[in-house]
């Protein structure tokens, strides 16, 4: 007999309340309701400022919209013990549009295991209704097309044509830079999910 | 920038020593494809997870602050009081948190959100013809101590029912989210209560196709920990994933 371990407590949907517990003033309910936890970045936290925003298709090529969204990333000089600066946010896909953005600053360049560059990236865990264990994906910058050319993780994706099913485009709006990033969850274009 | 590199390097050095997570094992979890769950048909990936090794990223952890939790975040049966306490069967859910070598998790959030006694959630988008309970919100959270233990002090939640293969009914269950200590740990999931007949009809649950493991969602009646007088008690124990030692893999040099 192999060595016995504790079992890890199975996963079960997050469902359509899911910010209920979450994101409660988004649910409606009247507390917590100066929590943004879609805005990471406050005061004079370093870095370029930036909002990553975009919509989550199901496979029928329609817009989820009761999913939860979470961020977690470096901050701009790729650390993630910066005590200034969270590095986790939350945001609700919109219950009309579907619609999910942050605010926050573009990360920065990090290590990977073996010493070599991760290209600036920030990782985003899904969770609705009707999605049994939570999704994890990656979104990484159109403008930096050098280092996600050789990013190990980006690397370790077999199929090179689905590489680009993680990059956030770049653009501008009203002065603000936007990274738009949508992420399909089944079907043609399917963004890559991992397992780490 | 010199010492910056350096710490920087030393941090992963840290993480290093601190080893790996131990792979997910995925036969204990629903898979993402589950038609008896409807909803899961066209939101389930069709393309095999990609399999990477951990990062710093993935073993970093995010630590919020005990002081950010209001002293009765943990007790739904007076947090959303207006002018009495929550209608309905009065609970203790205590546990721990444990990773799978058995090590506690301590200092970690747990939030939960749940159903009032007749199963109507306090949510813009539930419209149950069940009524609202104008002393329940339904949402708290705590955190774990330095032994990985937990409690919050709540209702036992009503069963509901909602549009799958027609009408079917969810078992009592609680919602509960933990980070743990890194972003490869984080859990959402939901627990039910011992007992409860529902809990093999529900096709949420059986998207789980390992009996055992559907066996460790449901929280057991504690009658040792009840508040005499005053509240039963369930006892919910959670286990995240584990973390590997480094038995030969030192620190790098040079990195």
């Amino acid at each position: 007999m192999p060595v016995e371990y504790l079992k890890e407590t199975p996963s079960q949907t997050g469902g359509p309340y899911v910010h209920i517990g979450t994101l409660p003033a988004v649910a409606g309910l009247p507390v917590r309701t100066q929590e943004r936890l879609d805005v990471l970045v406050a005061g004079s936290v370093p870095g370029e400022r930036i909002r990553i925003e975009g919509m989550i298709w199901d496979g029928s090529g329609h817009p989820v919209m009761d999913a939860l969204i979470e961020l977690w990333q470096a901050d701009a000089k790729g650390r993630h013990d910066n005590p200034d600066f969270l590095g986790f946010g939350r945001a609700a896909a919109d219950f009309t549009t579907g619609l999910w953005s942050f605010e926050t600053v573009k990360p920065g360049v990090l290590p990977w295991r073996d010493g070599r560059a991760q290209a600036p990236h920030v990782s985003l865990l899904i969770f609705a209704r009707g999605i049994n264990i939570h999704l994890h994906t990656r979104m990484y910058f159109s403008d930096a097309a050098e280092a996600n050319a050789t990013d190990p993780v980006l690397k370790s994706i077999e199929q090179a044509g689905r590489r680009d099913t993680l990059v956030g485009v770049r653009g501008e709006r009203d002065g603000m830079v936007i990274y738009r990033f949508d992420i399909r969850l089944q079907g043609e274009n399917e963004t890559v999910f991992f397992d780490m | 920038m010199r010492p910056q590199q350096k710490r920087r390097h030393k941090r992963e050095d840290e993480m290093t020593e601190m080893g790996d997570f131990i792979r997910r094992d995925r036969s204990g979890h629903p898979p993402a494809f589950t038609p008896g769950y409807k909803t899961s048909v066209l939101r389930s990936p069709r393309c095999a997870l990609v399999s990477v090794e951990q990062g710093v990223g993935e073993k970093a952890r995010i630590v919020f602050p005990r002081s950010g939790l209001d002293p009765l975040d943990n007790d739904l049966i007076s947090n959303f009081s207006h002018g009495g306490e929550a209608i309905g069967e009065r609970i203790v859910v205590h546990g721990r948190v444990l990773d799978e070598t058995g090590r506690p998790v301590p200092n970690t959030l747990i939030e939960v959100w749940q159903a009032n006694a007749g199963g109507r959630y306090r949510h813009k988008n539930d419209s149950y013809l069940a009524a609202l309970d104008p002393n329940f919100g339904g949402v708290g959270r705590c955190m774990t101590d330095a032994e990985g233990s937990y409690y919050f002090r709540t209702i036992r939640p009503g069963p509901y029912p909602w549009r799958n293969h027609g009408s079917e009914w969810r078992p009592a269950h609680i919602h509960f989210s933990i980070f743990g200590e890194a972003f490869v740990q984080r859990l959402i999931s939901q627990f039910y209560f011992e007992g409860d007949p529902l809990i093999p009809l529900c096709p949420i649950l059986n998207t789980i196709p390992d009996k055992a493991a559907v066996d460790r969602l449901v929280a057991r009646l504690d009658m040792g920990q009840q508040m005499p007088f005053d509240a039963l008690a369930y006892r919910f124990d959670i286990v995240l994933r584990g973390r590997r030692q480094t038995f030969f893999e030192n620190k790098k040099e040079g990195l």
